[in-house]
């Protein structure tokens, strides 16, 4: 059952080590009392085909059941905390410590904002509504978006949700 | 960044101090409930039950926070670590009638990350492997890549549920929606309306999501907004254990008929909550990664009321 197995190595790993560490443990040590368990029969939930897919002892019987329901997924609430800073006079934003900063920026209309990401995590810069959306920032990497229209701008990082500001177009 | 004093690194007290709430976490036995939880070692009555229990048992490993694609000082390798967690799980002396991956399979959302993970995940030895997708599997794609790889016989954004030895099995998507906080939204919801409601109060019912559906630490987004209404579903139930990734570290909590843990993953530990300016990946001092990182494995004994969890380092 276990023999065709393939052991994922790395430079200066050896393939040896896992096996020979954990042979230490309770859990190898008893083996003998464990062996391969039978595959068990996994059933659907109600409506839905089998998720997944096979490891290495996978039998080609899987019991799909109806067709799926066809749930469709739309209309999450969207309710980012707001930031409480007070509005900066500022067009350049600096993504850092997993914060935007400043984290409430004032413009004029036409004003071009630029973000620099000088996290050594990627990050991305996207409206709360859709009206703008960066590429995954990596470290160092910048962005820029011109606002042609007033209004409060709430975004986010789609990495990191919980890293949430504002840009304020008057 | 690379001194022990580094705003990202851990000294070596602090790593005593992580691995001893590493520890304490997983240490935790919730007596006159349904879930006990040892750290596994010699002697751990957790991981002798998994090993012991016979063929009718249902035994099945939960695995973390690969994040394929990170590079930098806190994991200079993570293919090679969650490798050595495949491996480690293929050495368990016996084969887990499932594995989940519990999120962050990937660092960036990338075609050749999801790919190499599949590959890899592939090679353990199981009959089925499920995935959960984090933040990192979704970013600026709502999880259609995800699904691409991972979404076969999923609905909605990529939850799905099946029953195995008596155990009803959940895996919901909270990942994808614009908040703070992890959503679940109200058309996952009512998935799990419909989907336990045939379902006995005492079918032991095990949920999978990537963020925590408790409020771990919302400040750094480490909760789910809308969870409140799932554990109100969940209530009749007597047994409920909800299982998650995204915080990069052990942990155990008990609301009532729910026990919430989360697992260790096979990159890099995050700091505890509060601990840190932000949830930054954290630099052990070298050759003590693996202390941080692990697997989990879980054991349910059909006519027993006990759901065993043993988290387990990396070795």
């Amino acid at each position: 059952m276990m023999s065709n197995k393939r052991r994922w190595t790395r430079r200066g790993w050896p393939a040896a080590l896992g096996a020979a560490a954990v042979g230490g443990t309770l859990l190898l040590a008893a083996c003998s009392s464990g062996g391969a368990s039978a595959s068990a029969s996994i059933t659907p939930g109600g409506g839905q085909h089998l998720a997944g897919f096979g490891g290495t002892s996978a039998t080609p019987t899987v019991l799909p059941t109806a067709m799926p329901s066809g749930t469709s997924m739309s209309g999450m609430p969207s309710s980012a905390a707001a930031p409480t800073a007070a509005p900066v006079a500022a067009d350049a934003v600096a993504i850092h410590n997993f914060a935007f900063g400043p984290q409430v920026v004032s413009v004029k209309v036409g004003t071009t904002v630029h973000w620099t990401n000088q996290d050594s995590e990627a990050h991305t810069v996207t409206s709360d509504t859709g009206a703008f959306n960066s590429p995954t920032l990596q470290p160092g990497a910048g962005y820029s978006f011109t606002f042609t229209k007033p209004g409060t701008y709430s975004y986010h990082c789609t990495i990191h949700p919980f890293m949430t500001a504002k840009v304020v177009v008057s | 960044m690379t001194g022990e004093d580094s705003e990202h690194g851990m000294t070596r007290r602090q790593l005593m101090r992580h691995t001893a709430w590493f520890g304490a976490a997983v240490a935790l036995t919730v007596t006159g409930s349904e879930v006990i939880s040892h750290v596994a070692g010699d002697g751990s009555p957790a991981a002798a039950a998994a090993v012991a229990a016979g063929p009718g048992a249902l035994r099945f490993v939960q695995i973390s926070d690969s994040h394929l694609g990170f590079t930098g000082p806190a994991n200079l390798d993570v293919t090679a670590t969650f490798g050595a967690a495949i491996n480690q799980v293929n050495a368990l002396g016996y084969e887990p009638d499932f594995v989940m991956h519990s999120g962050d399979i990937t660092h960036l959302t990338l075609a050749s990350e999801f790919g190499q993970a599949k590959e890899m995940m592939a090679d353990i030895a199981t009959p089925r492997v499920f995935t959960v997708p984090g933040e990192h599997d979704t970013i600026n794609d709502g999880g259609k890549l995800y699904r691409k790889f991972f979404g076969a016989g999923t609905l909605g954004n990529g939850w799905f549920s099946f029953d195995i030895k008596g155990v009803h099995i959940i895996s919901l998507v909270n990942t994808t929606s614009v908040d703070a906080l992890g959503v679940l939204g109200a058309d996952q919801l009512d998935f799990v309306r419909r989907d336990v409601a045939g379902l006995s109060a005492e079918t032991p019912i095990v949920v999978f999501s990537h963020i925590p559906l408790y409020a771990m630490y919302p400040k750094w987004g480490w909760g789910t907004s809308d969870a409140v209404t799932l554990l109100g579903i969940l209530r009749r139930f007597g047994s409920v254990t909800a299982l998650n990734g995204h915080v990069h570290q052990v942990f155990a909590k008990t609301e009532g008929n729910v026990t919430f843990y989360s697992a260790a993953p096979t990159c890099y530990p995050l700091p505890q909550p509060g601990q840190a300016p932000a949830p930054l990946p954290v630099t052990v001092p070298a050759g003590e990664l693996s202390s941080a990182l692990g697997i989990r494995t879980v054991s349910f004994q059909a006519g027993s009321t006990n759901l065993a969890l043993t988290d387990e380092r990396l070795t």
